[in-house]
């Protein structure tokens, strides 16, 4: 029983992974390049949460809402003055690096205004959950709630890519921006889309996982953010689907080797099978293989 | 009338004048032939048409407006539709899905009402596959409306990027060698496909192509090209017979 007890909390932190590691994907497979920054977005959300739910005593719905629409400003705002001025710059490597500065500009200005102190943060769930097997098997509101948003979302995302205009603008820029671009697509614009898509996620999984794991400092979504890029590249990165199952594959090892081998050992074991998984295929688990032809 | 009127069209590459002067005058419903020799600058010309370059000097007034230093999106939306040398379709969309990139932009419903399947988004989806089918009827790529572009013989690769081209209900076509790789057959049926276009969307055409034959067999006027300049302009039985495009083609006696 406690093994099911822990593989559902794996499930549970796996499925935040999966929310955050979607983003990352979709503005990788798309916009080309890596948000760094995208981690430093979840711990923005959560610090609106945190102070909007405080200013509204405790409603934590409208809460939600105000931190998703602001974070998707957020992310429109970032790309717009960081990343889209250097856009065809003579290396990727200019926008990666932006990537990072914009990372520090925001756990720094969140240190200006929240100060460097752990903040305990209220769980937006009050649902309290459910009990199997008289009391042998407890499933926490917040685990379910989880499970349940990202399953919700990977749908709904899937839907959104494949079954409508905007979506298969994506694709279609993401395959070749330049042929895109002569019929007509707006590439900009497509890609202001995908930036707001990544980050009113990032807000989603800032309120679960704060919900999760109550404490909430400058550096809250570093981590979290990490663990996701490596979910990304584990699934395959730019792959939907994958960054679901790298996502849920790394919180099940994460919290199954935290209980059975070792707490101190836990992140070691998750980037060690990073580093096998690229060993033996480089493109991730649903990556594409590219031939280059000769 | 005039569609297209390009009037001193320069651009230069690092010293290099890779077009220079280029004058061309196209009349609504021409089929309109760019040929020359490798290098000649013709595929720059139309990265010059279509906003990819920018001119050095020069103007391209697309139905008297012009659009010389506009970008590409703003020139397709004016009317100016492309295929490419080296196929460039979405390989990894189906084929239905290629054409519904280039109806893209005529259709419209906010991305919200996409995310939630509501509103206007089933109508207009609706629609848009309704007309994605209609042409794709026109080309004979119905019955592969689901393959992957990827997956379909080469010919109808080259059909397909016509198709999507002309989904941005463009006023002026620009076909970059449709012909290039094919053998005589489906050269045959390209050119058949070609003439289709015309007919059947009343369209304005200029083609880069290399295959003599299928320039001599279709094409109303050409221009010539040689060292990025007009080398000669004209009716194409004229410009065929012009002992300097000759010289330029076969080299000195």
């Amino acid at each position: 029983m406690s093994f099911l007890t822990y593989f559902i909390n794996g499930l549970s932190l796996g499925s935040i992974y999966a929310i955050i590691a979607l983003g990352y994907t979709m503005v990788y497979g798309i916009a080309k390049m890596l948000n760094f920054a995208h981690g430093d977005f979840i711990m923005v959300g959560c610090y609106i949460i945190f102070s909007v739910s405080r200013a509204l005593s405790g409603n934590s719905i409208v809460a939600i809402i105000i931190s998703i629409v602001l974070c998707t400003i957020l992310g429109i705002t970032t790309e717009f003055v960081a990343y889209r001025p250097l856009r065809g710059a003579a290396s990727p490597l200019a926008v990666l690096i932006t990537a990072i500065g914009v990372s520090y500009l925001l756990e720094n200005i969140a240190l200006l205004i929240f100060g460097a102190d752990v903040k305990s943060f209220t769980s937006v769930i009050k649902w309290e959950g459910l009990t199997f097997a008289d009391g042998q098997l407890r499933i926490q509101g917040v685990t379910i709630v989880t499970i349940v948003v990202s399953i919700v979302i990977l749908i709904t995302l899937q839907l959104f890519i494949n079954k409508t205009k905007q979506g298969q603008a994506m694709l279609a820029v993401a395959e070749d921006r330049g042929a895109a671009t002569l019929m007509g697509i707006n590439v900009n614009k497509t890609i202001m889309l995908t930036f707001a898509i990544g980050s009113a996620l990032a807000a989603v999984a800032g309120a679960l996982l704060c919900s999760a794991y109550p404490s909430l400092s400058p550096y809250t979504g570093a981590m979290p953010g990490i663990k996701a890029f490596v979910a990304a590249v584990l699934g395959g990165i730019g792959s939907i689907p994958g960054a679901m199952i790298g996502g849920l594959v790394l919180g099940i090892v994460e919290i199954l080797s935290k209980t059975y081998i070792s707490s101190q050992l836990s992140d070691a074991i998750v980037f060690g099978i990073l580093v096998l998984v690229l060993l033996i295929k480089p493109t991730g688990i649903l990556g594409k293989q590219v031939q280059v032809k000769v | 009338m005039a569609l297209l009127e390009v009037n001193k069209l320069s651009i230069s590459f690092g010293g290099l004048r890779a077009v220079g002067d280029f004058c061309i005058t196209i009349d609504k419903g021409e089929l309109y032939g760019l040929i020359g020799p490798n290098g000649a600058g013709k595929t720059t010309v139309f990265n010059l048409l279509t906003g990819v370059y920018k001119p050095d000097e020069g103007i391209i007034r697309l139905d008297g407006e012009d659009i010389t230093r506009k970008n590409t999106i703003d020139i397709n939306h004016a009317g100016i539709a492309r295929t490419f040398q080296n196929i460039r379709l979405f390989k990894n969309m189906s084929v239905i899905d290629n054409v519904k990139v280039g109806l893209s932009e005529r259709f419209r419903y906010s991305a919200l009402e996409g995310i939630l399947h509501l509103g206007n988004y089933r109508k207009v989806e609706k629609e848009m596959d309704d007309e994605a089918m209609r042409l794709l009827k026109v080309f004979d790529l119905d019955k592969e409306r689901d393959t992957l572009a990827a997956n379909l013989p080469y010919g109808k690769q080259r059909k397909l990027e016509i198709a999507r081209a002309m989904a941005t209900n463009p006023k002026l076509l620009l076909l970059d060698e449709p012909a290039a790789g094919m053998n005589p057959n489906e050269t045959k049926e390209l050119m058949e496909t070609i003439a289709l276009v015309r007919k059947e969307f009343d369209m304005t055409i200029l083609l880069i192509e290399h295959d003599m034959k299928l320039v001599s067999g279709i094409c109303e006027k050409l221009t010539v090209l040689n060292f990025g300049r007009v080398l000669c302009q004209g009716e194409t039985k004229e410009v065929l017979n012009d002992p300097e495009v000759i010289k330029a083609y076969l080299g000195d006696e």
